[in-house]
C-alpha cells in the first residue's frame, strides 16, 4: 500500500502541533533511520492535546472518508521487525467524510491518557508512543502522518530502600565483604559502599563495578536475554591486604540507563546489576553480580 | 641481564613520557579553547601513564614530575572555569566520572584543591574525602606517588590554627586527622612492598624502598610544621598515633626511619616532655631494627637541646629524663634478647654521654648507666668484637674528656668493672688514655685511695693480665707505655707526707706485680718520688708524725729498700747499685748512719755478686767513690770498712788504666775538704803513689805486649791528682814529688818508644801552664807553688 502512495504526490501537509508545544520540555530520541531527533515528553495521565493541521496543496482538493487521530502505544520487537503490538489504542474522530479545498484545523484532545510504560529503545525491542492522524480515502489509499512522543513516568522515592551487604568468597583464598547502600537507585543517583577484605590469599590486579542491562524478551521457550555492560568502573588498582575497605562512588548520571521494566506488558522486562569484578594476576576473573533497582524520580529542579 | 632491565626501563619511561606529552599537548588545545570535557578526556589519559607498573621507582618519579607539572596547570584551568560560572561541586563530581581510578583520583585531588580555596565547602569535609578515596589505590608504588601529590596538594590548605581555611571548633583536630591518615595509610603502601614480589628480589626491594621513605617521611615533616599543634595535642594525640603505627607496621626499614624521623622533625622541647612515651615505643620494635642509633641520637639531641640554655635544665630534671631513658634502654636490651654487644654499649655510651652533658653535676648518674653496662657485659667474657671495642673505649673516653680530671672519674666505682671487659690490648691503650688525660690536665691525683683506684684502672699497664700474651707486645711500644706509667709515678704528689706515704705504698704495692720487664721503668721513679719525701721531711726539726713515728724517713727508707731489692729479680744490677746509692745519700742526709750504712752495703753486695762486666765495674766503682766521698753521716770505723773495700774493689778491676783511675779517685775518700777529721795526708799519699805504681805496670805491661809504651795520659791524670792535693795543703805531698813526677812525664814523653798522644800532650801542657799561672798569681799560692820549678821547654 505504501508503495502506491509512493507513487503520487502527497496531496496535502498534514501538521501535528500539541497544545502546549512552547512550553514542554523536549527530549531527545533516536528515530529508526539512526538519526535524533528532540521530541515532546509526557507522562501517564496527562492530558494530550492539540491541533492537527491539514493543507491541500494548491488547487487540489482533498476527499476523505473522514479524519482520524490515534494515539498509539507500541511494542515492536526486532525479530519481529515491522510488526507493532498496540497495548494502548485511542482514537478521536475529527471529520465526518468530505472534501477539503483548504487548510482545515482541528483540534483534539486525549485526557488522562494511561500511558503506563516508558518509551523504550533496547537492544531487542522497541517501545514506542505515537500520535497518528488518518486521512481516510478508501481506494486513494489513506494519507497516514505520525508525530513521536516520549513518555516518562516518575517514581516517588521507595518508603524502603536497603543497602545490599554480603559477605563473599572462596574458602581460604578470598573473602570480601561489600556494601552498596541502596538496592534502587534513580538514575542520576550514585552508589555509595565499600568493600571489606576480610581475607586475600590470590594476588589481585584490580577491581572493577560494571553496570549490567539484562533485556530479556519473549517468554516461555522463546525468551531472548540480553546483557550489555553499561558502565566499566574501577574501584581499586593493587592488591589489598586483609582489613584493607575501599571505597565505592559511582555516578550514575553520565550512563544512559532506563528505569528498572519488570515484564512489561508481558513481552518484555529490563533489569540492572551490580557486577563486582576482581581480576588477578593470571586474569582470572572472581565476581558476584547484585540486582539493583533503577527508578526515575522526579526532578526537583523542573 | 642487568643492563637488559636497564634499557628496557629506559625505553618504557621514554614511551610514557611520549603518551604523557601527547595528551598533554591535546589538554592544552582543549584549555585553550575552553572545552572542558575534552581537557577532561585528554587529562584522564594523560594521567593514564602513571598506570604503568613497569617502572622502578626512580623512572616513575620521573614520569610523576611531569604529570605534575601538567596538572598545576590543569589546576588553573579549572580555577578560571569556575570563575566562568562552572560550578565547583559538579567539576567535583564530573572528574569523577573517570573510569579508570588512578587518573580520577588525581584529577579528583587536583579539583578538591580548587574546591578548598574556593572555600565552598569546609576543607576538612574536602580532604576527609580525598584521603578516604586514595584508599582506591591499593598498588604500593603508584599509591604512595597519588598520596604524595594529596599531600603535596594539601599543605597549604590544611585548616590549621591561623590558617585562611580554619574552620569552626576544632579545626585543628581534623588537620591532624587528615596527614596522620594519609601517613598511616603511605607507610601501609610502603610496607607492603617489601612482601610482594620474588623473594630473591629482596635486596632490590629494599633499596628500591630507600628510594622511596622520603614520600612517607614528608607527613610528618607536614605535621611538624602544624602550628596548631600544641604540646599537649602532640602528647595527647599526634605521637601517640604516629608510634602506634610505626609500631603496628612491623617492619624493620620502616620503624628505624620512621622513628628516626620523628626524633629529627618534632622540636626537642617535645621529645622532652613526651619522653616517656616515645620511650616506650622502642622496645617494641623489631628485633632487627638499628635501635642503638636511632636512640643515640635522641640522647645526643636531647643533650645539645640542654648545651643551648640552662634554662631548659630544670625541664629535664622536672621530667627525669635521665631515669626515664635509663629504664628504656634497659627494656629495649630486655626486649631484644639477640642484640650484639655492641648495639648495648653503644646505648650506654650515648646515655653516659647525654648524662654528662646535662647532668654533668650527678656523677652518680654516669656511675648507673657504668653500672648497667656492666650488667649487660656481664658473662660475656672479654669482648672481641672490634666495633664493640670501639664503643666501650668511647663509653670510657666520655667522662675523662667531659671532666678533664681522672680524680672525677675515679669516682666512678662501675669504670674498672667495664674495663675488664676490654680485651688486654685496648686495656692498654685505655690505660694510656688515662694516663695522657693525667698528663694534659696535670691532675692531681692526691690520696691514696684515688691512687688505688687509678693503678686498678691501668693495671693493664703495669702487669701482664694474661701470662700467654708475652711475645707478640712490639718492644717499643712496651716502652712507650712503661715511659708513661713512670711519668704517671712522678706525678702522684700530696703535700701531706703522711698521705703521700700511703701513696707510695700503694704504688709499690702495685709495680711490685708487675713482673721483671716492667720494675725497671716503674722502680726509679717510685724510688725518686720517695726520695722527694725524704727530702721534704729531711728539712723539718720535728717528726711530724708525733711520737709512734709511723711515717719517719726511717720507714720510708725501710720501703725504699723493699723496693730496690726487687730490681734483683730483674735482675739490674747496675740500676739497683744506683739507687741504693741515691737512698745512702739520702740517709747520709738524714744522719741515719745505719740506714746509710745498710744501703752502702747492698750496694757492695751487688757489686760484688753481680756486675761482673769489667766496664759496669769501672762504672759503678766511680759511682761508688763519688758517693762515698760525700757521706759524712758514718763513723770512722764505718767509714774506714767502707773506704778500704772501695780501694780494694779499685785495686782489683781488670785493666790497668781503670785500677790506676781507680785508685787515684779513692784518694779523695780520704781527704774531704769541709771535714777536718777526714783529711789523713799519707794515706791520700799511699793511694796516689799505688796509683803512680800502677800506671808503671801499665806502661810496661804495654811496652811488653805492643812493643811500645802507652800513652803518659796517667801520669798526667796522677800528677793532676798531686797538685790538686798539694793545693789543698796535705802535708805528704812535697814540691820534690811533683817536680819528679813532671820529670818523669817529661822522659817519658821524649822516649822512642812512647806512642804519641796529642791529648796527653795537651793535658800535660795546660797543667803545666796551670802550675805557672798559679805562680804568678800572687799570695799564698804563689808562694807555695814557687818552689816548683818549671823545666825551659
Amino acid at each position: 500500500m505504501n508503495y502506491l502512495l509512493g507513487a503520487f504526490k502527497p496531496s496535502c501537509n498534514i501538521f501535528i502541533t500539541f497544545a502546549d508545544g512552547k512550553n514542554r520540555k523536549q527530549v531527545p530520541l533516536k528515530k529508526e533511520n539512526g538519526q535524533t531527533a528532540m521530541v515532546p515528553l509526557f507522562q501517564s495521565q496527562e492530558n494530550i492535546s492539540g491541533k492537527v493541521s491539514i493543507e491541500p496543496i494548491q488547487g487540489k482538493k482533498v476527499e476523505h472518508n473522514g479524519v482520524k487521530v490515534e494515539l498509539l502505544g507500541q511494542i515492536e520487537m526486532y525479530f519481529d521487525r515491522g510488526n507493532f503490538y498496540d497495548f494502548t489504542s485511542l482514537v478521536r474522530e475529527l471529520d465526518v467524510p468530505g472534501e477539503l479545498y483548504e487548510r482545515k484545523t482541528y483540534s483534539f484532545e486525549f485526557s488522562t491518557v494511561e500511558m503506563p510504560y516508558e518509551t523504550y529503545n533496547g537492544v531487542h525491542v522497541r517501545l514506542r508512543y505515537v500520535l497518528k492522524v488518518t486521512i481516510n480515502r478508501g481506494y486513494a489509499g489513506s494519507i497516514v502522518e505520525y508525530q513521536d512522543f516520549v513518555v516518562r513516568n516518575y517514581t516517588p522515592p521507595p518508603s524502603i530502600n536497603n543497602s545490599i551487604k554480603m559477605e563473599v568468597g572462596i574458602e581460604d583464598c578470598l573473602h570480601i565483604e561489600f556494601e552498596y547502600n541502596k538496592s534502587k537507585y534513580h538514575l542520576k543517583d550514585v552508589i555509595i559502599g565499600k568493600i571489606y577484605f576480610l581475607l586475600v590469599r590470590i594476588k589481585i590486579k584490580n577491581m572493577d563495578l560494571e553496570i549490567r542491562r539484562r533485556e530479556s524478551t519473549g517468554s516461555g521457550q522463546n525468551t531472548h536475554v540480553e546483557t550489555e555492560t553499561l558502565a566499566k568502573f574501577e574501584l581499586m588498582d593493587g592488591a589489598p591486604v586483609r582489613g584493607e575497605s575501599i571505597p565505592i562512588r559511582l555516578f550514575l548520571s553520565p550512563y544512559e540507563l532506563t528505569p528498572t521494566y519488570r515484564n512489561v506488558n508481558n513481552k518484555f522486562s529490563v533489569k540492572y546489576y551490580l557486577n563486582l569484578v576482581l581480576v588477578d594476576e593470571e586474569d582470572r576473573r572472581y565476581f558476584k553480580q547484585q540486582e539493583i533497582t533503577i527508578f526515575r524520580l522526579q526532578e526537583t529542579s523542573s | 641481564m642487568m643492563t637488559g632491565v636497564a634499557e628496557d626501563e629506559d625505553k618504557w619511561l621514554a614511551a610514557g613520557i611520549a603518551g604523557l606529552q601527547q595528551n598533554a599537548f591535546y589538554m592544552h588545545r582543549a584549555m585553550d579553547s575552553n572545552n572542558l570535557r575534552d581537557a577532561l578526556k585528554y587529562s584522564a589519559q594523560m594521567l593514564s601513564e602513571l598506570r604503568t607498573s613497569k617502572l622502578s621507582p626512580h623512572k616513575y618519579y620521573e614520569l610523576y614530575m611531569r604529570a605534575f607539572d601538567e596538572l598545576r596547570k590543569l589546576e588553573m584551568f579549572f580555577k578560571e572555569e569556575t570563575r566562568r560560572g562552572c560550578s565547583i561541586v559538579d567539576l567535583y563530581e564530573l572528574v569523577q566520572h573517570a573510569g579508570n581510578i588512578l587518573p580520577r583520583l588525581y584529577l579528583l585531588c587536583t579539583v578538591g584543591s580548587v574546591y578548598i580555596k574556593s572555600k565552598e565547602a569546609p576543607a576538612k569535609d574536602i580532604l576527609k574525602d580525598l584521603v578516604e578515596m586514595c584508599r582506591g589505590i591499593q598498588h604500593p608504588l603508584r599509591g604512595l606517588f597519588l598520596r604524595s601529590y594529596l599531600s603535596q596538594l594539601s599543605r597549604d590548605k590544611l585548616p590549621d590554627i591561623g590558617s585562611e581555611y580554619e574552620g569552626d571548633a576544632d579545626t585543628i583536630t581534623d588537620a591532624v586527622e587528615f596527614v596522620i591518615q594519609n601517613f598511616t595509610e603511605m607507610n601501609k603502601l610502603w610496607v607492603r612492598m617489601q612482601h610482594q614480589g620474588p623473594a630473591r628480589e629482596k635486596e632490590r626491594r629494599e633499596k628500591e624502598r630507600s628510594e622511596l621513605r622520603d614520600l612517607v617521611g614528608k607527613n610528618l615533616h607536614v605535621l611538624s610544621q602544624i602550628e596548631g599543634i600544641d604540646l599537649d595535642m602532640y602528647k595527647d594525640t599526634v605521637l601517640p598515633r604516629i608510634l602506634e603505627q610505626v609500631v603496628n607496621c612491623k617492619d624493620e626499614i620502616a620503624q628505624y626511619y620512621l622513628m628516626d624521623c620523628i626524633i629529627q622533625v618534632f622540636p626537642d622541647e617535645y621529645h622532652l616532655q613526651t619522653l616517656e612515651v616515645l620511650l616506650s615505643a622502642f622496645p617494641q620494635l623489631q628485633a632487627s631494627v638499628d635501635i642503638k642509633t636511632v636512640l643515640s641520637q635522641l640522647m645526643e639531641r636531647l643533650a645539645s637541646y640542654a648545651a643551648l640554655s640552662s634554662e631548659v635544665l630544670p625541664e629535664f630534671l622536672q621530667v627525669e629524663a635521665f631515669s626515664k631513658l635509663n629504664s628504656a634502654i634497659g627494656k629495649v636490651i630486655e626486649a631484644q634478647p639477640d642484640m650484639p654487644v655492641v648495639g648495648a654499649v653503644t646505648l650506654c655510651s650515648s646515655l653516659l654521654k647525654f648524662s654528662l652533658h646535662v647532668h654533668p653535676d650527678r656523677l652518680d648518674y654516669a656511675d648507673q648507666v657504668l653500672g648497667s653496662c656492666v650488667k649487660q657485659l656481664s658473662g660475656k667474657g672479654k669482648i672481641e668484637d672490634s666495633k664493640a671495642t670501639k664503643q666501650i673505649v668511647a663509653l670510657l673516653s666520655a667522662p675523662l674528656e667531659k671532666y678533664n680530671n681522672v680524680v672525677t672519674a675515679l669516682k666512678l666505682s662501675n669504670y674498672p668493672c667495664v674495663m675488664e671487659y676490654l680485651d688486654n690490648e685496648t686495656n692498654k691503650v685505655m690505660a694510656t688514655v688515662i694516663i695522657q688525660n693525667i698528663m694534659k690536665n696535670n691532675t692531681h691525683i692526691s690520696t691514696a685511695d684515688k691512687v688505688e683506684a687509678l693503678f686498678e684502672l691501668i693495671k693493664g699497664l703495669i702487669k701482664d693480665l694474661d701470662e700467654t700474651l708475652h711475645d707478640e707486645v712490639d718492644e717499643d711500644d712496651f716502652k712507650e707505655e712503661q715511659c708513661s706509667v713512670a711519668r704517671l709515678i712522678q706525678m702522684l704528689h700530696n703535700e701531706d707526707p703522711e698521705e703521700m706515704f700511703k701513696i707510695i705504698c700503694v704504688v709499690k704495692k702495685h709495680i711490685l706485680t708487675g713482673g721483671p720487664k716492667r720494675l725497671s721503668f716503674t722502680v726509679p721513679p717510685l724510688v725518686f718520688n720517695s726520695l722527694k719525701l725524704v727530702r721534704r721531711l729531711q728539712g723539718q726539726e720535728e717528726n711530724p708524725f708525733g711520737d709512734d713515728e709511723s711515717t719517719s724517713t726511717k720507714k720510708i727508707f725501710q720501703l725504699l729498700n723493699q723496693i730496690v731489692e726487687a730490681l734483683s729479680s730483674i735482675p739490674a744490677p747496675d740500676l739497683a747499685l744506683r739507687l741504693y746509692l741515691q737512698c745512702a745519700e739520702a740517709a747520709n742526709d738524714c744522719d741515719l748512719e745505719p740506714v746509710a750504712y745498710e744501703f752502702f752495703t747492698q750496694a757492695y753486695i751487688i757489686y760484688e755478686e753481680e756486675i761482673s762486666d769489667s766496664r759496669a765495674q769501672v762504672t759503678a766503682m766511680h759511682l761508688i767513690i763519688g758517693t762515698l766521698q760525700r757521706m759524712h753521716v758514718f763513723g770512722v770505723e764505718n767509714r774506714d770498712t767502707l773506704t778500704h773495700k772501695a780501694t780494694g774493689y779499685s785495686a782489683k778491676l781488670l785493666k790497668k788504666p781503670d785500677q790506676c783511675r781507680a785508685v787515684y779517685a779513692c784518694s779523695h775518700l780520704f781527704w774531704v775538704d769541709d771535714q777536718d777529721n777526714l783529711k789523713d795526708g799519707e794515706r791520700v799519699l799511699l793511694c796516689l803513689k799505688r796509683a803512680l805504681r800502677i800506671a808503671n805496670a801499665a806502661q810496661q805491661m804495654s811496652n811488653a805486649t805492643r812493643g811500645s809504651t802507652g800513652s803518659v795520659m796517667l801520669f798526667v791524670e796522677i800528677l793532676n791528682k798531686y797538685i790538686y792535693f798539694f793545693e789543698k795543703g796535705n802535708p805528704q805531698i812535697t814540691v820534690a814529688s811533683i817536680q819528679s813526677l813532671m820529670e818523669l812525664i817529661t822522659t817519658e814523653m821524649q822516649s822512642d818508644t812512647t806512642t804519641q798522644d796529642p791529648a796527653a800532650d795537651a793535658f800535660f801542657a795546660s797543667t803545666l801552664r796551670y802550675i805557672q799561672f798559679q805562680k804568678q798569681k800572687g799570695g799564698a799560692i804563689s808562694e807555695k807553688y814557687g818552689t816548683i820549678k818549671l823545666s825551659d821547654s
